[in-house]
């Protein structure tokens, strides 16, 4: 029961993240870059529960952004994925109250993600414009990312403990 | 200690499997014709409601704040307005006048197909692609709706791009400033260039051209640029934007410059879709000149 709970909720988490990139965020956009909310979503929860939990919901933000916005199904669902289960080796030295932790992992999540989206997508179309790219597309849209982090990332921690708390719970009973 | 290595395992094997999963729908969406279909399917009946929604509300909204601007702003701008109504009025005679002499002219020449007459139909844009790398956007219009594939997109002022992916009731729109090249000419002396965009230029509001044949026709900046007859997917005549910069290049054969589009991009809220593709066009254009 607890379960599908933790399911349904990821999945309302990533569905409004990534209802808020494609509508309202295209209106807020800074130095016209809008911010990867999806990458938030994957790597904290790769740190916080672990690689299975961190590739399963990074391959579902990979998809639905594959399907509703990709050439190649299954591209940016690669992508994601690899980056959750990345970021679940942290899960060992991360800890609630500390904040520099998971700003450090999102930032460097954002961070490849950007660049494997230029290699893949850019330079293997013998485009080179890289410190172009890296200057106005990579770097703001890290900035930016980070600055909805801080916002973002409360609120999911809140959620993932009070899920924690009523897992334990309901987990003691039958004990 | 067991049971932790029971889960690492089990997330190595899962993390392979859903790699190959990956890969492998790489691999058919090169292939296959129909890449989504379920998976669109599904989509448009879950997330485009959503989108067209949150759109709603945002329209709701700035329709409300736009309520709140003062009488006087209001009767500001109606002077204005007024002034404008008559300026174009007079403009808009002048250009009767002129279409008449074209229409007169067109007999006499036996032109018979007029590019303004495309049927079209509206639709809004829903929501952009969410990354910064690409100019995409859905609109909320499908093959519900009788919209299909390679089917050309206008704003009010120009070109803005080509359907390039068909759902039940959304559609994918893919801009002229992606990356794409569009085969075009100038509009007074039917050369044909290559009109490309790119993220560079895109920041600055510009379109490249290039391999404008260096002839005795000159070119001068402010000519518009329209899309060509030869072109398989656009459709003849559209407006694609005016020329800023133009410059001979170093092979001295072909000239190149920039374009500045007619299309503001960065605020697109409806468009419209023209239902006929070129390639209906040359097909009923064939039958006819069979019978």
């Amino acid at each position: 029961m607890q379960k599908i709970k933790r399911i349904f909720i990821c999945a309302i988490i990533i569905l409004v993240c990534f209802l808020l990139e494609t509508t309202i965020f295209q209106k807020l956009a800074l130095a016209s870059v809008i911010p990867n909310t999806l990458i938030i979503v994957t790597s904290s929860f790769g740190f916080m529960r672990g690689k299975k939990e961190g590739l399963l919901i990074g391959f579902a933000c990979g998809l639905l952004r594959d399907i509703m916005c990709g050439n190649l199904i299954g591209f940016y669902a690669l992508i994601y994925m690899l980056i959750g289960y990345a970021n679940g080796f942290f899960k060992s030295v991360f800890y609630d109250e500390d904040i520099k932790l998971p700003i450090a992992l999102i930032a460097a999540s954002e961070l490849i993600y950007g660049l494997v989206v230029y290699v893949c997508l850019f330079m293997l179309k013998s485009d080179f414009h890289f410190v172009y790219y890296l200057g106005h597309i990579i770097m703001p849209e890290l900035i930016y990312t980070i600055l909805v982090t801080i916002v973002l990332y409360q609120l999911i921690l809140n959620i993932n403990r009070r899920l924690e708390k009523e897992e334990k719970r309901s987990a003691s009973k039958f004990v | 200690m067991k049971t932790k290595n029971q889960t690492s395992f089990s997330s190595k094997y899962l993390l392979l499997a859903l790699a190959i999963v990956c890969i492998i729908l790489m691999g058919l969406s090169g292939f296959a014709d129909a890449r989504k279909g379920p998976l669109s399917w599904v989509a448009g009946y879950t997330v485009v409601p959503m989108q067209k929604g949150i759109n709603t509300v945002g329209l709701w909204i700035s329709d409300l704040t736009d309520n709140f601007s003062t009488l006087q702003d209001m009767k500001a701008e109606n002077r204005e307005l007024r002034e404008k109504l008559d300026a174009m009025t007079i403009e808009n005679n002048q250009l009767k006048q002129n279409s008449a002499t074209l229409e007169r002219l067109q007999e006499l020449y036996k032109m018979d197909q007029n590019t303004a007459d495309y049927p079209k139909i509206g639709a809004n844009v829903i929501a952009s692609e969410n990354s910064n790398w690409f100019t995409r956007f859905t609109i909320d219009k499908g093959s519900l709706d009788g919209i299909k594939e390679d089917m050309n997109v206008l704003s009010g002022a120009g070109l803005v791009g080509i359907v390039t992916e068909v759902g039940p009731n959304y559609s994918i729109v893919s801009s002229v400033i992606d990356d794409k090249n569009v085969s075009s000419m100038i509009l007074t002396t039917f050369d044909k260039c290559i009109v490309s965009g790119n993220l560079t230029l895109m920041e600055d509001g510009l379109l490249s051209f290039n391999q404008l044949a260096n002839n005795e026709n000159e070119v001068p900046v402010g000519e518009q640029v329209v899309t060509s007859n030869i072109s398989d997917k656009y459709l003849q005549g559209l407006l694609i934007g005016y020329v800023s910069e133009i410059n001979v290049d170093s092979n001295n054969l072909t000239r190149s410059g920039y374009i500045i589009p007619a299309t503001n991009f960065r605020e697109l809220q409806e468009v419209l879709v023209i239902t006929v593709t070129k390639e209906d066009l040359i097909k009923s254009e064939t039958t006819i000149n069979e019978e």
